[in-house]
């Protein structure tokens, strides 16, 4: 009876793997179709010039730079936030932890939306123009809630007889947070950067309602399949999944490997 | 070098918890001085008030005759070798080490000449650049011991290391501790719950419960001149007899017990309740009454502990009294059923404040 | 905090508390603040601003109640003001995109942590996370793409003779409903899994071996133990979906009109930034009220729900 219920359950998982993954091959497969319309049933020919004609859209190479520029200042700020805050969380108790907590991951929950107009109208208040800048400070709101969750983890696991005996050693306070507790939580803070950097280039809903006029590549690639699309939006897709599965891919690798020579 | 502590009327509170109450004893130069007692004693407390983590809510700590109030731990002359140990997991041995030396800003070259030279002398040499993780128990102990010497401490504190250990190890590590201490010169304060540890390894022992310092001297006053009952039984197995205290005089009482009456050393002014405490080893069996402290039993157990025969005896009235006979390898031992007297020298036994009494 | 001071130092921690608070008061309190300050102003002209006609009011939020449309709910034909009736249809379809994200999830979570092989399952995961790394609006695209009239699903299916005529699937809110499970799946089946991973077998074969049919070993055992994970995915899908911009967009019709898209239009189309946020507003009590609701009804914490 196990046998048919296990092989039923194979088939699927089968099924569902190839309803996540069946998609991002016809779209990626559309980037080479010699068809106006991106697709690829009826496939018309195989051709590159869809990539060839993203290379030449200078609005997107514009687009591509900025949400490199955003993320990066996601990254900066987010994972400083994130990880002085776990930190500050890690050490308190209470009711008062129980709220901080809440207003800390409150974000992530939030719909970007509400995220994207409330930066938009504070800054607003100062006669801050939106902008990119704007759309940093509404991502960090709630990326760094994913760092601080990420570092709050691994606090869990550290020793703090390890910061009393370098202080007992005589290290300062800072000798103590750069060489005991910083190294205890790179691993997390690693994972936090990465998650902060795919997340900002990811984000949809804050950056449109903050951006001003300025494009990311999301932003970008909506208003062009809302305004008329060909297969460059395929190859530029292509191109985009290909470097963050080349990362993922890696990253996993990198993690793999820490593991066998640390063991756990 | 080393330095002299001193604990002054000493108080520690948490919330309404007492951990640490009136503690005072001075501690010399150079010596090895233990800390024994029960889990949630007060002894860990103590250590962690000399090494600045804690501070008293009363009295005043000394090291080296300075007055330590207000001084952080990184200020202060002593290193902790802690329970766990510590090690920085994400350093190699050489960098553990040196750390200490680091932090004062010494240059590379002489840091990592200076953890070679440590780990000569706590036996691992060539270990330092190997990381923790590779290192035994036994190593990580010794790592552990050389990253505290490093800093050329005055005092050095050990907050039970060796408990980890199995059992081959611990004994063998106390006589490198011991020894390590003779090289260096350095006042070792060592805190355990094991008597053994305490007993083998210190020139003087302080005996602890329920946050107060029960009694303070060298390890054979303690075992044989223990100063009230929770000592005694703490340090050591006892039979222990309750009765009421006759006639006094020269050092000597006779107690009246539902057994009989025995005669037993007594400290003049012992006030309150006082119960008659005999160890097992100062127990005889003799076929005939003996002249005084003598009752006729039926033995009723025999265990065989190897150096050691441990004999259980059944009193008329239904007191059980164990003694301890030396194995002397020729098969002298009372059989199970016996009908023997059981007997001890007034000299060998106390009578000595209720262990109760003493917690209290 | 004192605890913090002796480890760190007045420095350290005064820049540990700087930072949490530029955080905490900057990016998070102070603007949902103003986003409540100025739903309550009305839309005026710059010169206006400040002055006698600047006062506080319930008026953007009773604009969700003007214009109405007729709508036919179980036969019955229900006149309902426009806004409120999208918004009652992104509630009801989100929670609808819920339930039917578990339906797909929940065999397959359990699949994974107590069927398969462990040693194939790094390579699953591997291939289960890969849409995540693919941003929102290039999987929304991707389906843009299948689901237009001319697009490869009508084209399968019309070469496998199935249907006659292609079927217009971006139609209603059919696609977006089909965009947002696809997008969103994964946010269900992770937590489930990692619940459903943390019970021991043993419970498993024990019912079994007490006789218990296997819905029933599902229903008291495994689901019982899934709660939080259960909680965690539906809150995440639900909230996604809710505040979902990018599928109502690229995937919606015509006919369909999605809460989000509303706030949008306030925004943009309008640029009537006070009313915008008296219905982001909304959405946010929304969210806050689903949250807790679910809370309640699993009885789990914030903190379990956050992962």
């Amino acid at each position: 009876m196990h046998k048919t219920r296990n092989y039923l359950f194979h088939l699927y998982m089968a099924l569902f793997l190839f309803y996540l993954l069946a998609p991002l091959v016809v779209m990626g497969g559309a980037a080479f179709n010699d068809s106006r319309f991106p697709s690829i049933l009826p496939w018309r020919g195989f051709t590159t010039q869809w990539f060839t004609e993203l290379a030449a859209d200078g609005r997107m190479w514009v687009a591509f730079r900025n949400t490199v520029l955003v993320a990066v200042a996601v990254v900066v700020l987010a994972v400083p936030i994130g990880t002085a805050a776990a930190i500050l969380i890690n050490s308190i108790t209470g009711r008062v932890r129980t709220v901080l907590y809440g207003v800390m991951v409150a974000p992530i929950l939030a719909p970007g939306a509400v995220i994207g107009i409330s930066t938009l109208l504070f800054w607003n208040q100062f006669s801050v123009p939106a902008g990119l800048h704007l759309s940093v400070f509404g991502q960090v709101s709630y990326i760094a809630a994913f760092v601080m969750l990420l570092v709050l983890a691994r606090l869990q696991s550290f020793d703090v007889a390890l910061e009393e005996a370098a202080l007992d050693l005589g290290a300062g306070h800072g000798m103590v947070l750069r060489r005991i507790l910083l190294p205890h939580l790179y691993p997390a803070i690693g994972a936090g950067a990465a998650i902060a950097f795919f997340q900002s280039i990811e984000n949809f809903n804050v950056t449109l309602f903050t951006r001003g006029n300025a494009d990311t590549l999301t932003v970008y690639v909506f208003s062009k399949v809302r305004t008329g699309i060909t297969p460059t939006i395929n190859a530029l897709a292509l191109i985009m999944i290909t470097v963050t599965l080349a990362g993922a891919v890696l990253y996993e690798l990198r993690r793999r490997r820490l593991e066998r020579i640390y063991g756990e | 070098m080393s330095a002299g502590i001193d604990l002054d009327d000493v108080c520690c509170d948490f919330g309404s918890f007492r951990a640490v109450d009136h503690v005072n004893v001075a501690i010399q130069p150079g010596e090895f001085f233990s800390f024994l007692g029960p889990s949630g004693c007060g002894k860990t407390t103590i250590l962690r008030m000399i090494s600045g983590f804690t501070e008293p809510s009363s009295g005043v700590v000394r090291i080296g005759g300075k007055d330590m109030r207000g001084q952080r731990p990184n200020q202060r002359p002593t290193a902790l070798i802690f329970q766990n140990l510590a090690l920085f997991p994400l350093m190699s041995v050489a960098d553990n080490i040196a750390f200490g030396l680091e932090v004062r800003g010494i240059d590379k070259a002489k840091r990592r000449a200076r953890a070679d030279e440590l780990l000569r002398l706590v036996d691992l040499p060539g270990a330092g650049d190997k990381m923790v993780s590779q290192l035994s128990g036994g190593q990580k102990q010794r790592v552990a011991i050389a990253r505290a010497l490093a800093v050329e401490p005055a005092v050095m504190l050990l907050d039970e290391p060796l408990s980890a250990l199995d059992l081959k190890l611990r004994q063998h590590m106390r006589a490198e501790l011991r020894a390590i201490q003779k090289r260096t010169g350095v006042t070792f304060i060592y805190i355990t719950h094991d008597q053994g540890e305490a007993l083998a390894m210190s020139d003087r022992v302080g005996v602890m419960s329920h946050g107060r310092l029960q009694q303070v001297a060298n390890p054979r006053d303690i075992y044989d001149n223990p100063a009230n009952g929770f000592v005694a039984s703490f340090v050591g197995e006892n039979n222990i007899l309750a009765g009421s205290v006759g006639a006094v005089g020269q050092g000597f009482a006779s107690y009246d017990t539902p057994l009989g009456s025995f005669r037993a050393r007594m400290a003049p002014n012992t006030g309150g309740a006082v119960k008659l405490y005999v160890r097992p080893e100062h127990m005889r069996f003799t076929a005939e009454a003996q002249a005084e402290n003598s009752v006729p039993v039926t033995v009723t157990d025999v265990a065989f502990e190897g150096n050691f025969i441990s004999v259980h005896a059944l009193s008329e009235n239904g007191t059980n009294l164990v003694a301890e006979l030396r194995n002397d390898g020729l098969g002298n031992t009372p059989a199970p059923g016996a009908k023997l007297h059981i007997s001890f020298d007034a000299a060998r036994a106390a009578i000595l404040p209720d262990e109760t009494a003493a917690e209290a | 905090m004192q605890d913090l001071l002796r480890r760190y130092g007045t420095g350290l921690t005064g820049a540990f508390v700087l930072l949490t608070a530029f955080w905490l008061l900057v990016l998070i309190v102070l603007p949902n603040f103003y986003l409540l300050e100025n739903s309550f102003r009305p839309y005026l002209p710059r010169v206006d601003m400040g002055g006698p006609l600047d006062t506080y009011s319930f008026d953007n939020y009773a604009k969700i109640l003007t214009g109405s449309s007729p709508t036919e709910v179980f036969g019955l034909t229900v006149t309902l003001p426009v806004h409120v009736k999208s918004f009652l249809l992104t509630v009801g379809y989100s929670a609808f995109v819920t339930v039917l994200s578990f339906a797909l999830a929940y065999p397959l979570a359990y699949y994974l942590a107590k069927i398969v092989q462990p040693k194939s399952l790094p390579t699953l995961f591997l291939l289960l996370f890969v849409p995540l790394w693919v941003s929102e609006v290039l999987r929304s695209f991707a389906w843009f793409i299948i689901l237009s009239l001319k697009g490869p699903l009508n084209f399968s299916l019309l070469g496998l003779g199935i249907i006659e005529a292609p079927i217009r699937w971006i139609a209603g809110y059919r696609s977006i409903i089909i965009g947002l499970v696809y997008t969103y799946v994964l946010f269900m089946l992770f937590p489930i899994y990692n619940a459903i991973q943390s019970l021991d077998t043993n419970q498993i074969e024990a019912a079994e071996d007490l006789g218990s049919p296997w819905w029933r070993t599902h229903w008291r055992v495994i689901l019982p133990h899934a709660k939080p994970g259960i909680a965690s995915g539906a809150v995440m899908v639900f909230m996604l979906s809710a505040g979902s911009l990018l599928v109502p967009v690229l995937l919606g019709s015509t006919e369909s009109n999605w809460f989000t898209q509303v706030i949008q239009q306030w925004m943009f189309e309008a640029a009537d930034w006070n009313t915008g946020s008296a219905y982001a507003f909304i959405l946010l009590v929304l969210c806050t009220v689903f949250v807790s609701l679910v809370m309640r009804v699993f009885r789990v914490k914030l903190s379990d729900i956050a992962k």
